[in-house]
C-alpha cells in the first residue's frame, strides 16, 4: 500500500512555551502517575485485608517520613487532574473553546490545584 | 457503509478501528471520578488516624465498602483507558505495542480484581 504524502505537522521545539500545551503535558504525566497511585491504594486494600501484622508493615512503609513527599506529589497529581479533567469535559461538551477562556480555565486549575495540594498538604499528610 | 468509506478505510484516510466505545468510557468514567475520588480523599482526610482499627472500621462499614468496590473498579477502568491511549501514541513497534496493551489490560483487570477480594475480606471477615 502506497502512503499518501501528508504534510507533516511542525515538531515540537519550534513552538513557544504556552500554558496550553504545558497543562495537557501534564494531564498526561499526572495521569501515568495516578496510575502508580493505583498501585499504592490496591497494596494498601490488601495490607488491611491481611490482618494486623500485614497492615503495620504497609504502615511503616506509607506512614514513614520519607513517604511523604511521594504522597503530596500524589496530591498533586489527583488536584490537577481532577481540575483538568474538569476542563476537559467542559470543552467536550463544547464550552470554553474560546482562547481567552483556554487561558483563564488554564490559570484557574494551577491556582485551585495548588491551593488544594498546599491545603491537603499541611491538614492531613504533615 | 458506502464504497467511499470503505475505499476511505483501506487507504487510512479514516478510522479502521473503534474509538467511540473508548471516548465514551473514558469520558463516563472521568465523570464518574469527580465525586468518587473527592469521597476517597476526603475519607482519608477525615479518618482521625491510620490505626488498624480505624481503617478496618471506616472500611467495613457497608456503605464506605461498597463506595470502595466502586471507586477500585472506576479508577482501574479510567487507568486502562488513558494508558492504551498513551501506549499507542508513544510504541510504534508492533509487536511491543501489542504485547505492552496485553499486559496493561491484565494488570489493571488483576488490580480491580485484588482490590475487590480485599475490600470484600474486610467488609465479611467477623467484627473484632
Amino acid at each position: 500500500m502506497t502512503k499518501a504524502q501528508r504534510p507533516l505537522s511542525p515538531h515540537l521545539q519550534v513552538y513557544r512555551w504556552q500554558i496550553t500545551m504545558i497543562l495537557s503535558t501534564f494531564h498526561r504525566g499526572t495521569g501515568v502517575m495516578l496510575s502508580l497511585g493505583l498501585l499504592i491504594l490496591v497494596y494498601w486494600l490488601l495490607a488491611i485485608a491481611g490482618g494486623f501484622d500485614r497492615y503495620e508493615q504497609a504502615r511503616a512503609f506509607l506512614g514513614s517520613d520519607w513517604f511523604k513527599l511521594p504522597l503530596v506529589g500524589w496530591t498533586f497529581c489527583f488536584f490537577f487532574h481532577l481540575c483538568n479533567g474538569i476542563r476537559h469535559l467542559a470543552w467536550d461538551a463544547g464550552r470554553g473553546l474560546e482562547i481567552q477562556q483556554y487561558h483563564a480555565s488554564g490559570w484557574a486549575v494551577i491556582v485551585v490545584t495548588l491551593i488544594a495540594t498546599m491545603g491537603y498538604g499541611m491538614l492531613v499528610i504533615f | 457503509m458506502s464504497l467511499g468509506t470503505v475505499l476511505n478505510r483501506t487507504l487510512g484516510l479514516i478510522s479502521g478501528k473503534g474509538g467511540v466505545e473508548h471516548w465514551w468510557a473514558q469520558r463516563l468514567t472521568a465523570i464518574a471520578l469527580i465525586p468518587l475520588g473527592l469521597w476517597l480523599v476526603f475519607s482519608f482526610a477525615g479518618l482521625s488516624n491510620f490505626d488498624y482499627l480505624t481503617v478496618t472500621g471506616w472500611a467495613r462499614s457497608p456503605i464506605n465498602s461498597v463506595l470502595l468496590i466502586f471507586a477500585v473498579i472506576t479508577i482501574s477502568y479510567h487507568s486502562q483507558l488513558g494508558l492504551k491511549v498513551i501506549i499507542e501514541d508513544y510504541i510504534h513497534a508492533v509487536f511491543l505495542k501489542k504485547t505492552s496493551l496485553v499486559f496493561s489490560n491484565f494488570l489493571h483487570i488483576g488490580l480491580a480484581a485484588v482490590g475487590i477480594y480485599s475490600i470484600a475480606r474486610v467488609a465479611f471477615s467477623v467484627p473484632l
